[in-house]
């Protein structure tokens, strides 16, 4: 049996081999040719300048739930309301840009502002998951799949009530903020350096956080054995606490950066599903920090990529979802058919 | 039915639970079958009624003619059903929805029917179950009752009671005795197994004694209670030298303490532990020393009385109190509330010393590390991951948490399942302990290992906790039958 890294590398590509498989069955399946689809695809998320500025704007707020959902998967919690507090942060950011709209203060004190609200917007609506957790008895699944429903039709209110449109409410969103308050982007491209340091920033701050400090080694101990760490002295609910807070925080980044580097309003759309592709992430890099930055761009550019699909192909978009459902299916598998071998092995 | 057990072997890993068993238990018989924890007696029934398998080479007949039971609905199907000490019930459905699970076939039941035969089986057996009642709010007694028609509606001919009298009440065990009476006179085969001298003196038979794994012999009527505790517990043994009881300060200090659970009561406990003082909990498990000992930790609240550690009130404290005023729990549950399997013992080391600051300083760690897996002799790297270890290493290393220093240590079943060695050596750490005046208090289910190590004894019998006995004077057949619910009228009642 292969053993250690380099093993679980090889289980990791063969599922990726196996899932580019059944993608290319499933194409062949509706009289398409595989390699075109994927060659397309490639050339989509890699062929100019452009589109990989493109991947690098989905990168940004996938790489940054990634590296919250980390800091909750550490302490053993299943945080599926990521999503809604990816939203929260949008909510919040907005908010504040639009307190500051007519103020004087300098655009670029607003633009910080405006992102550090975003980031508390996000660690509330986490830490509301948390509070129904830890003192509610509702499972943070449940709870968190309930404050997405409620995160996304606050969004819908807000649009269509108290921020819509003068005139006439629309889904495209509240009216957009002045150019100032755009976090600055490159030339002619859409993406804004600043946003993907702040994510790189997230990123290696979980790393460090979790590989480094007491704090995610307690976080690791009550994810692990929320009874035992106890017993060794371990304030348990008080850090599942703070792992919501901090990935609710990265969450919260991730919607600040949606509205003030993408789409500099706030839109009924805002969090993009980043949540749910974030969790599929953590999962596909089996919650291992290191590999958070290749597989969050390499899903990133398959969702870029695939935009292409319709308008060359017309074929579906939705083929990236699948191919990054599949992926993560194939993976799990390999991990569940490994420990069954494992556990044949001792018996 | 006529049940005969021939060459019944079981293996469970290297532990051998049965060991060439031979029975007959004739038509129309009670027998009981008696025997301490861990002695065999649940791997024996359950074998029996399908949930586990034998080793290879023994035999079941019934009537004399061999079955093979494979899963709990073959041996319904053959005519063997089992009461389960807690009932395997449903408990948020109806009563008579229960009474249908399990019936074989049948896409939709033929309630109207099924009803009818309920209220025939409830009458002959007086009892009064309500058919459409949820099964929550039915007491343990009431659950057992349904669950023994339920099994002979669906056709079984051999009844297996595990610990049936196990938290019901003094009427329904009355109830429970004479309906077990009238199906042995009906023809059916009843096996009672418990740990219960006096219930099975009154009601059974014939009985079987297991230990350690062996049939070590049968009795009948009339029974003599000390014939089946030396049975039960094997010879007595020479006890080694012990310490004698220190004087010293009282570490902690119990006042009229009563705790509940959903089991059992516990009423008005008082105790005075002594620095360097050693007490052991005797008991069969589930008896209140596990409830007694976590109130010790402050994990269970009690819900009358005192606790006090060196003359300050931690009543209704949380353990992280206690465990800050000097009280460490180990648990025996290593790998699900001891240890943290997927860390290395450095990490487990690293997060008992509650380390302030920030980043990890691994050097120091692994140091640490070094120095306890050299001091608690554990077969062990630093970074080994906790659930690599042997048992008797996970033991050490939980040792090797402990604080220092520390007023009161309370350890559940400290060397259950070690090998001697290993046995010897945690108790000269702990003795160590004692030296430093650390008080400890601990549950076992070895007399042998209580009395050897205790300076005195708490007895826990279905909630009744006995006042402390001084081990030196106490035997391994004393405890034997308090422990068996035996000599508790003389003892004078709770107050310890």
């Amino acid at each position: 049996m292969l053993k250690g890294r380099l093993g679980n590398l090889a289980y990791q590509l063969g599922a990726l081999l196996l899932s580019f498989g059944v993608v290319s069955l499933i194409l062949l399946a509706v009289g398409a040719s595989p390699m075109e689809a994927f060659r397309n695809m490639f050339n989509g998320s890699f062929g100019s300048m452009r589109k990989f500025a493109e991947v690098l704007v989905a990168f940004v707020p996938l790489l940054l739930v990634t590296a919250g959902l980390l800091v909750t998967f550490a302490a053993g919690l299943w945080n599926i309301g990521v999503e809604g507090q990816v939203v929260l942060g949008a909510i919040a950011t907005t908010w504040v840009y639009r307190f500051f709209l007519d103020s004087s203060l300098p655009p670029a004190l607003v633009i910080l502002l405006a992102i550090l609200g975003g980031m508390l917007g996000g660690a509330l609506w986490a830490a509301l998951a948390g509070l129904l957790k830890v003192f509610g008895g509702v499972n943070e699944i449940f709870g968190g799949l309930g404050l997405n429903f409620v995160a996304t039709a606050l969004t819908i209110y807000l649009i269509f009530g108290p921020w819509k449109r003068p005139g006439v409410a629309s889904m495209s969103g509240t009216v957009p903020f002045p150019d100032e308050f755009s976090l600055p982007l490159l030339t002619d491209l859409r993406i804004s350096p600043w946003a993907l340091a702040l994510a790189l920033m997230g990123i290696v701050f979980v790393y460090f956080l979790l590989q480094g400090t007491y704090f995610g080694l307690r976080l690791k101990a009550v994810g692990k054995n929320f009874r035992a760490a106890y017993l060794l002295g371990i304030p348990t609910w008080q850090y599942s606490m703070y792992s919501f807070l901090i990935c609710g925080a990265l969450a919260g980044a991730a919607g600040a950066i949606q509205v003030a580097a993408v789409y500099h309003r706030l839109i009924p759309s805002i969090s993009s599903g980043y949540g749910y592709l974030g969790l599929m992430v953590a999962m596909l890099i089996n919650y291992q920090a290191v590999w958070a930055v290749p597989v969050a761009l390499f899903f990133a550019a398959l969702n870029i990529g695939s935009i292409q699909l319709p308008i060359l192909m017309k074929l579906d978009s939705s083929l990236a979802g699948v191919l990054q459902g599949v992926l993560v299916l194939f993976v799990l598998l390999g991990e569940g058919v490994r420990q069954k071998f494992g556990g044949r092995a001792n018996s | 039915m006529n049940v005969e057990l021939k060459n019944i072997h079981k293996h469970f890993g290297s532990v051998h639970a049965n060991k060439g068993i031979n029975l007959v238990i004739p038509s129309g018989s009670i027998q009981g079958i008696l025997g301490e924890n861990g002695a065999g007696k649940s791997t024996l029934m359950k074998i029996l009624s399908g949930f586990i398998q034998a080793d290879p080479g023994g035999e079941i007949l019934l009537d004399g003619k061999p079955v093979v039971i494979h899963s709990p609905a073959d041996a319904i199907h053959v005519g063997i059903g089992m009461l389960h000490q807690d009932p395997l019930d449903f408990p948020p459905m109806r009563v008579l929805d229960n009474f249908l699970l399990g019936q074989s076939g049948g896409l939709f039941p033929n309630r109207t029917a099924v009803a009818r035969d309920f209220k025939r089986l409830a009458e002959q057996f007086d009892f009064s179950l309500d058919p459409d009642g949820y099964v929550d709010s039915l007491t343990v007694g009431e659950r057992q009752q349904l669950e023994i028609i339920r099994l002979l509606w669906l056709g079984a001919r051999v009844l297996i009671l595990d610990e049936p009298t196990t938290g019901i009440s003094a009427s329904q065990k009355a109830k429970l005795f004479a309906t077990l009476k009238k199906l042995a006179e009906q023809g059916m085969t009843v096996i009672f197994v418990s740990h219960k001298l006096e219930d099975v003196e009154h009601l059974c038979d014939k009985v079987a004694v297991l230990r350690a794994g062996e049939l070590v012999g049968e009795a009948k009527p009339p029974y003599v209670t000390a014939k089946l505790v030396e049975m039960m517990f094997g010879k007595e043994i020479t006890l080694g030298e012990r310490q004698s009881a220190q004087q010293d300060e009282i570490v902690l200090a119990l006042q009229n303490v009563s705790l509940e659970d959903v089991r059992l009561k516990i009423r008005n406990v008082s105790l005075d532990v002594r620095a360097g003082e050693v007490i052991g909990l005797a008991g069969m498990e589930g008896s209140g020393q596990d409830l007694f000992i976590r109130a010790c930790a402050g994990l269970v609240r009690p819900v009358g009385g005192r606790i006090l550690l060196k003359g300050r009130d931690l009543t209704g404290k949380s353990y992280h109190v206690f465990k800050r005023a000097g009280v460490n729990f180990l648990p025996a549950a290593r790998l699900e509330e001891g240890l943290i399997p997927g860390l290395s013992l450095s990490d487990h080391f690293v997060l008992a010393e509650a380390p302030r600051g920030l980043f990890i300083d691994r050097q120091a760690g692994l140091q640490l590390a070094e120095e306890r897996i050299k001091a608690f002799n554990i077969r062990g790297a630093p970074l080994s991951p906790v659930e690599s270890l042997s048992g008797g290493n996970q033991q050490r290393a939980e040792l090797a948490l402990l604080q220092t220093p520390l007023s009161l240590v309370l350890l559940e079943h400290p060397t259950r399942g070690l090998d001697i060695e290993s046995v010897i050596y945690i108790w000269s750490k702990l003795k160590e302990r004692c030296r430093l005046k650390t008080a400890i208090i601990f549950i076992s289910s070895d007399l042998e290992e209580i009395l050897q190590y205790s300076d005195r004894v708490l007895v826990f019998f279905s909630g009744r906790v006995s006042p402390p006995l001084d081990a030196a004077n106490t035997t391994v057949e004393q405890l034997g039958q308090l422990i068996g619910g035996k000599g508790w009228a003389e003892m004078g009642e709770t107050h310890a």
